[in-house]
């Protein structure tokens, strides 16, 4: 629709929307940061509070808020699906499992963040120059392709295919190095929203023609972010591994994990750092029903979530939040002229967010 | 020499599984994960009509083909078409099919679940040896080889040198184009899609004469026809059937000379290198 002049024009509005608003911190981002560094002490609140069961629940909450956030760093601004969360996860726990009785705890988490990066580097140089259909596929398969390599590998080794993970560690401690982690995620993300790498990928996410011809390494940008993100994701199984005691190639590579963290994250909504969250919490809560009334039905009902979200909230919850926030404040302001739609339509989303900004300021 | 006629063999059913993709993704742009699943369920429905009649598996084809192809029609008018018409860009397309293809493809493994349950299935039928050059190969295999190759021939003719294959390649070069010339896009898609179903349930049941099955596995088959549409390239029938030959060559060299659980392995290093070469695959065009 868009010639290439008027998505010039675009641009520009959206540099000079970036520029009015400054990168420095203003008054209602420091705001937001408040409001999240009280939440996440809240949080943090939950074990001296709640034990057995609903610690569990908590676990799983602050586990999944990780991985669906650390899966909204790349994803959402790219648009790019990444079902990789398994594999690298896997790899964090193998590390950890392996390692164990080798090197220090905190040596391995760290280990386990770099040999994720390291194999993340390698899968986006391969497959996020050329078109994003070949990076999902690609990272679909990723999971499944690492657990045949680890199997051969200790086939051919000739140890047990099943590593145990002893370190002594109570509940709540698991629960507040996730919670840490999540938080790191959360102002990591921040962070990367606000800065020039954050800017390109938005431009990226809105129209990758226009963020070429804008002088973005849109290959460099989109690949350092999926480093971070399945930096974080093998930190995580890094983190779980202990928890779960014994490791072995079907449980720590289930491709069933990427999955969930998709539907969580699409679910809250992937237009907003803190969509995942809003997604974690009742689908944790819905699958924990599920698991327990209807454990052999699971594929099938977790099918039957992709499908509803697709059809009944493309946009996530955010989504429904945004619309009914925007359809009150636009009333009265329609009827903008034709170029005015062009804009809108291609550089939309990021001059929103800016524009409330500016508003807040 | 094994390896050689083995992976041909393989290859050639490969071919068909992978064409029935083609015209899912290269006409109808739906890329449609859910592929495998229609790949293991006419598998299954394969062995169900063998045990059920011990009549020939390959006369299940014709229960199967048609039951597919009204299924996939129903699936893409019902399901995907209002994604199409939703969607703004092919970009948005893309993000949205594949999560419903995901969803559809789970749904049918619980379904499957449900039905066949959670064994492996296999059936022995015409499993006497055959001999070729000294080596014994199972007659099952090249039985099913022929009748690939056959549907394959048969397809390649139909779209190459009949007018509605003209229509269905037509589509696949410029959708918009294409309605300019009047033709009927929309059902032409549907048309494709429900072809490529049924060419993939085609391929499943010819499979299941001489591979072992389970609910499963269907995610790896789409993985497989995957890679090897992307390998010969997208839109372009020569290329898919050359990238399934090699596919096939490479796993069973693989399979025999280093690990039989490294096949897929195998087709992602092939995946890779393609990516790294040449990302628009043997025979496709190069993006503008």
């Amino acid at each position: 629709m868009s010639t290439i002049e008027q998505r010039g024009w675009a641009v520009v509005d959206g540099i000079a929307n970036a520029f009015r608003s400054g990168f420095s911190v203003s008054a209602g981002e420091r705001r937001t940061l408040l409001v999240s560094a009280l939440i996440f002490i809240a949080a943090g609140l939950v074990p001296l509070i709640f034990g057995g069961y609903a610690l569990q629940l908590a676990i799983s909450i602050v586990m999944y808020a990780g991985f669906a956030t650390s899966w909204l760093l790349f994803s959402g601004p790219t648009n790019y699906i990444a079902l990789s969360t398994a594999a690298f996860f896997g790899i964090g726990m193998y590390i950890t499992a392996g390692g164990i009785d080798l090197l220090p705890y905190p040596v391995l988490i760290l280990a386990s963040g770099v040999a994720g990066a390291a194999m993340a580097a390698v899968m986006g140089l391969a497959t996020l120059r050329v078109s994003g259909v070949y990076f999902v596929i690609f990272s679909l398969g990723l999971a499944e392709l690492v657990r045949q390599f680890m199997t051969w590998g200790q086939h051919v080794l000739g140890t047990m295919s099943g590593l145990y993970v002893t370190i002594d560690r109570s509940e709540p401690m698991y629960f507040w190095q996730l919670l840490l982690l999540a938080a790191v995620i959360y102002l990591v993300g921040w962070r990367i929203g606000r800065s020039r790498l954050g800017f390109a990928l938005r431009i990226i996410g809105n129209d990758e023609l226009v963020a070429v011809h804008c002088g973005i390494n849109t290959a460099r940008a989109k690949v350092v972010l999926f480093i971070i993100s399945s930096a974080f994701a093998s930190i995580e199984g890094a983190i779980v591994a202990p928890r779960w005691g014994y490791v072995e190639p079907g449980v720590a590579f289930n491709p069933f994990l990427s999955f969930q963290v998709v539907i969580m994250a699409l679910l809250g909504g992937t237009q907003r750092l803190w969509g995942p969250l809003l997604g974690v919490i009742p689908f944790v809560l819905l699958w924990e029903l599920i698991a327990i009334n209807f454990p052999s039905q699971t594929t099938l009902l977790l099918g039957v979530c992709f499908l509803l979200i697709v059809y009944v909230i493309p946009n996530g919850i955010t989504g429904l939040v945004e619309d009914a926030w925007s359809r009150r404040a636009t009333i009265g302001k329609s009827g903008s002229g034709p170029v005015q739609r062009v804009i809108d339509a291609s550089v939309g989303p990021l001059r929103q967010l800016l524009r409330r900004k500016n508003g807040n300021a | 020499m094994d390896i050689v006629i083995i992976g041909l063999l393989l290859g050639g059913t490969y071919a068909l599984m992978a064409m029935g993709l083609q015209l899912q993704y290269g006409v109808a742009r739906i890329m449609n994960l859910a592929n495998g699943e229609i790949l293991i369920a006419g598998a299954f429905s394969t062995f169900w009509f063998y045990a059920g009649t011990k009549a020939s598996p390959l006369l299940a084809l014709f229960l199967v083909v048609p039951v597919a192809f009204l299924l996939n029609w129903a699936i893409y008018r019902v399901l995907l078409y209002p994604l199409v018409r939703r969607a703004k860009s092919q970009g948005k397309l893309e993000v949205d099919s594949i999560l419903a293809t995901f969803g559809l493809s789970f749904i049918s493994v619980g379904v499957m679940l449900a039905i066949f349950g959670g064994e492996y299935l296999d059936y022995s039928y015409l499993s006497q040896p055959i001999f070729i050059f000294g080596e014994r190969y199972g007659l099952n295999r090249i039985v099913a080889f022929l009748a690939s190759a056959a549907l394959c021939v048969s397809l390649y003719v139909w779209l190459h040198r009949t007018r509605a294959g003209l229509v269905l390649r037509a589509v696949s070069v410029n959708p918009s184009a294409s309605g300019l010339v009047a033709i009927n896009v929309v059902r032409t898609s549907a048309l494709a899609f429900a072809l490529g179903g049924a060419v993939t349930a085609a391929g499943g049941g010819l499979l299941s004469m001489f591979l072992t099955f389970d609910v499963s596995l269907g995610v790896v088959f789409t993985l497989k026809a995957l890679i090897i549409v992307i390998l010969g390239g997208v839109g372009d029938i020569r290329g898919t059937i050359v990238a399934a030959f090699i596919l096939g060559l490479a796993e069973t060299a693989v399979a025999t000379l280093i690990d039989p659980g490294l096949t897929l392995a195998a087709a992602y290093i092939l995946f890779m290198i393609v990516l790294l070469v040449r990302p628009e695959g043997l025979f496709g065009r190069r993006a503008a």
